[in-house]
C-alpha cells in the first residue's frame, strides 16, 4: 500500500473506532435508561453510531482490498491499534455523564462531519453526509438533556456539573490532528479539526451559561486515543465485544 | 418520587405519506410538545412511517360521550342521500 | 329517551351483544367492572413481558458477534421497548397509569412472560429466543389482533406487522449456525434443547385449568384457547426445525395424519408452576435489574419534572 492510502486507511480507520467505541458505550443503556421512551431513543443514537461505524469499516476494508473484512477490523484488533479519541471509550457513568458527553461529542460532529461533507474523497463524503443528518438530531437531544439536568433540581445539576468536570480533560484531543489528517488536510480529504476549536468553545460555552452550570475550571488533559494509547476501561470492554470472535476464531455469524 | 404519570400523555398522529391524513398511532409520555415530538420519531417512525407527526395532549382532546352517541350519530342514519350507492343508475354508466 | 338511563343488566346485554357482533369496544364505552380488570390483568402482563424481555437478549449486545448482528439486535431489542410502550398506553385507555402497573410488577403483582426467567447463555440462545419465543407470541399476537377491545387489537396489529422481522432474523441467526462449524451446531441444538420446553409453555395451562380463559373467550378478549394456540405453534415450528437439521427434545414428537397434527410431550407442569411462582434461575435478577433501572432514573425525572415548571414560571413572568 502506497504512503497516501495508508494515510487515508488510518484515518477512515479512526473514524470508524470513533463511531464504533462510542456506539458500543451507549449499546449498554438498552434497558437500563430512565424511562422507557428514553431506552428507544438512546438505541436510536447507538444504532447510528454503529451503523457509522460499520459503514467507515467497510469503506476501510475496500481500501485495503478485502485483505481484511469490515468485521475482522472491528472484532480482531487489540486495543493498541484502536485509534478512538479517549473520550469515546469512558464507562457510561450515570445519565447525567453519557448526556454530558453525548453534548461535547455532537456539538463536535455536526460541524465537523458538516464540512467532511465537502471532502474529495467522495466516499467519505457520503458518509459524512449521513452522518451529519444524524447529528443535527442528537445534539437537539444532547442539547436539552444538558439544559434539563443543568437547570433541573439540585441533584441534577450537581450530577451534570460533576459529568462536565470529569470529561474536560478529554475535550483537548478532540482538536488534535494526526500525521494522517494534517497530510490529507492538504489534499481537502480530511478537516482540519484545530479549526473547530473556538466555534465549539462559544456553542458549549453558551448552552453551559443557559444550564447554569460552570465551564470547568480543569487543569489536567490528556491524549492518547490517537496513538492506540487507551485508558484502563477499554480493554474490558474490548474483552465484551470481541467474545465471540476470539473464542470462535474464523466463524460466520 | 417524580414518575413517568407526572409527564403528560400525548396522542401521536402520523402522516405516513404526503396527500394521507395524519392517523392516530398510539400515545406516549413526555414532558413538554417538544420531547413528546422527538420521542413520537423514536418511538413511532422507526421504520421511516412517517413523513409529518403532530402530538396532541391526551387532556385536550374532547370526545364525545357514550349517552350522547344516540343524538349525535343516529340522526346522521336517516340521510342515506349522502351515500353514493344510494343512487342506483344504469349499468353503463355505473361506474361513476 | 335522552333521559332515561338503562341499568347494568342492560348495559352488559349491549356490551355483550357489541361483543358478539364483532364490534370493538372502545375506551369510552361502557364496560363491566371485570372485563376491565381481565384486560388490565392481560395487557399489563403483556407489556411486562415486552419490557422485561429485552433483559434475555440486550444481555448479549455488547457481545453481538458482527457488526451486522450487533445492529439487528439492537434494532429488536429496542422494538421490545416500543411494543412494551404501545401496549402500556393501549392499557391506559383503561383508566390506570404507567407507574401503577410497573409498581404492581415490582411488587411482584403483575407477571410476565415466564420465559425470560431462563437464562440467555450463549449466542445461539439470541437466536433461539427470536425463532421460538417471538414465534410462539406471533401465534398468538396474530389472534389478538381481533381482540375486542380496540386500542389492544390496533396496538397488536401493530406489534405484528413489526414483529415479523424479530423472527426471521432469529432464524436467520440460526440457519448460519446451523450450518456452521461443529461447536456452532452444538450451540443451535442445547440452545433448541433449553428453549424448547419453555417455548410450550408460552401458551399457559391446558385449557381445562386455566383460570381466566373460559370468560376470556366470551369476551373475545383471547380468540384462540392456550391449546390451540400450541398444538399451532408445534405445528409450524417442527418442519422448521427440521430444515435446520435440529433435533426437538421430545421423543414423543410425531406426525398424527388423523388428527392432521403433531403429536407432542407432556409438558412439565412442575417446572412451569415452580418458575411461574418465582424459582427460575433469573426471576429475582429480572426485577432487580427493571427496578435498579427505574430507580437509577428518579432523580432524571424529577430533573425534567422541576425544569419544567421553571421554564413555565419564567414564561409567565415573561408574559
Amino acid at each position: 500500500m502506497n504512503g497516501a492510502r495508508q494515510k487515508l486507511l488510518d484515518f477512515v480507520i479512526a473514524q470508524a473506532d470513533d463511531a464504533m467505541v462510542l456506539g458500543q458505550r451507549l449499546s449498554e443503556w438498552c434497558s437500563n435508561a430512565p424511562y422507557l421512551e428514553e431506552d428507544l431513543a438512546l438505541t436510536n443514537v447507538a444504532l447510528d453510531y454503529v451503523g457509522r461505524a460499520k459503514m467507515f469499516y467497510e469503506y476501510a476494508s475496500k481500501l485495503e482490498a478485502g485483505k481484511r473484512s469490515a468485521d475482522d477490523i472491528a472484532f480482531l484488533r487489540d486495543g493498541r491499534d484502536f485509534r478512538n479519541l479517549l473520550i469515546m471509550e469512558l464507562p457510561i457513568g450515570d445519565f447525567a455523564f453519557s448526556m454530558a458527553r453525548q453534548f461535547l461529542v455532537d456539538v463536535f460532529n455536526l460541524e465537523y462531519m458538516a464540512l467532511l461533507q465537502q471532502s474529495s474523497d467522495a466516499e467519505v463524503a457520503a458518509i459524512a453526509g449521513k452522518a451529519v443528518k444524524e447529528s443535527r438530531y442528537h445534539l437537539r437531544r444532547s442539547h436539552e438533556w444538558v439544559l434539563r439536568l443543568g437547570d433541573g433540581t439540585e441533584e441534577s445539576h450537581a450530577r451534570m456539573q460533576k459529568g462536565l468536570d470529569e470529561l474536560w480533560g478529554y475535550i483537548d484531543e478532540l482538536f488534535v490532528n494526526t500525521d494522517a489528517e494534517v497530510a490529507l488536510i492538504k489534499e481537502g480529504v480530511a478537516i482540519d479539526r484545530a479549526l473547530l476549536r473556538d466555534s465549539w468553545s462559544n456553542q458549549v460555552e453558551a448552552v453551559l451559561q443557559e444550564a447554569t452550570l460552570s465551564k470547568p475550571g480543569v487543569e489536567w488533559t490528556v491524549t492518547g486515543g490517537r496513538q492506540g494509547i487507551h485508558t484502563e476501561h477499554f480493554g474490558h470492554m474490548l474483552a465484551e465485544m470481541q467474545f465471540l470472535q476470539r473464542a470462535y476464531p474464523g466463524l460466520e455469524w | 418520587m417524580t414518575t413517568t404519570s407526572d409527564f403528560p400523555l400525548f396522542e401521536i398522529f402520523i402522516r405516513s405519506n404526503r396527500g394521507l391524513d395524519h392517523k392516530h398511532v398510539g400515545s406516549l409520555h413526555a414532558k413538554d410538545y417538544e420531547q413528546a415530538l422527538e420521542y413520537a420519531r423514536d418511538c413511532y417512525t422507526r421504520r421511516s412511517e412517517g413523513v409529518s407527526i403532530w402530538v396532541v395532549k391526551s387532556s385536550d382532546i374532547v370526545a364525545s360521550q357514550e349517552e350522547d352517541a344516540v343524538s349525535f350519530y343516529d340522526p346522521m342514519d336517516d340521510k342515506p342521500y349522502r351515500h353514493a350507492s344510494y343512487y342506483k343508475l344504469p349499468e353503463a354508466v355505473n361506474n361513476m | 329517551m335522552a333521559d332515561y338511563r338503562m341499568n347494568e343488566a342492560e348495559l352488559e346485554k349491549v356490551f355483550q351483544d357489541r361483543i358478539d357482533d364483532e364490534q370493538k369496544i372502545e375506551p369510552k364505552d361502557w364496560m363491566p367492572d371485570t372485563y376491565r380488570k381481565n384486560l388490565i390483568r392481560q395487557m399489563s402482563q403483556h407489556a411486562h413481558s415486552e419490557v422485561i424481555g429485552m433483559q434475555p437478549e440486550g444481555n448479549w449486545i455488547t457481545r453481538a458477534p458482527s457488526l451486522r448482528r450487533k445492529m439487528i439486535l439492537l434494532a429488536k431489542v429496542q422494538d421490545e421497548a416500543g411494543h412494551g410502550l404501545y401496549i402500556y398506553s393501549a392499557a391506559e385507555t383503561l383508566g390506570i397509569s404507567r407507574e401503577e402497573m410497573v409498581q404492581a410488577l415490582h411488587d411482584g403483582k403483575a407477571k410476565y412472560a415466564s420465559i425470560f426467567n431462563y437464562p440467555s447463555l450463549t449466542w445461539a440462545d439470541v437466536g433461539a429466543i427470536g425463532w421460538l419465543v417471538d414465534g410462539a407470541a406471533i401465534v398468538n399476537q396474530i389472534t389478538l389482533q381481533r381482540t375486542s377491545y380496540g386500542p389492544y387489537a390496533r396496538a397488536m396489529v401493530r406489534v405484528c406487522k413489526e414483529e415479523s422481522f424479530h423472527q426471521r432474523q432469529g432464524y436467520e441467526s440460526l440457519l448460519v449456525l446451523a450450518s456452521g462449524s461443529k461447536e456452532q451446531q452444538q450451540m443451535a441444538q442445547d440452545a433448541l434443547n433449553r428453549w424448547w420446553w419453555p417455548s410450550l409453555m408460552m401458551f399457559g395451562p391446558h385449557d381445562a385449568e386455566s383460570a381466566h380463559s373460559a370468560q376470556s373467550m366470551k369476551w373475545k378478549i383471547k380468540r384462540k384457547s392456550n391449546d390451540e394456540l400450541r398444538q399451532a405453534f408445534v405445528d409450524q415450528t417442527v418442519p422448521q426445525a427440521q430444515y435446520l437439521g435440529l433435533t426437538i427434545p421430545d421423543p414423543k414428537l410425531k406426525w398424527n395424519e388423523e388428527r392432521g397434527h403433531y403429536d407432542f410431550g407432556e409438558i412439565d407442569w412442575d417446572e412451569f408452576y415452580r418458575v411461574i411462582n418465582g424459582n427460575g434461575l433469573c426471576n429475582r435478577q429480572r426485577i432487580v435489574h427493571h427496578r435498579r433501572a427505574h430507580d437509577n432514573g428518579a432523580w432524571v425525572r424529577e430533573a425534567v419534572e422541576a425544569y419544567d415548571e421553571k421554564q413555565k414560571a419564567r414564561k409567565q413572568q415573561a408574559a
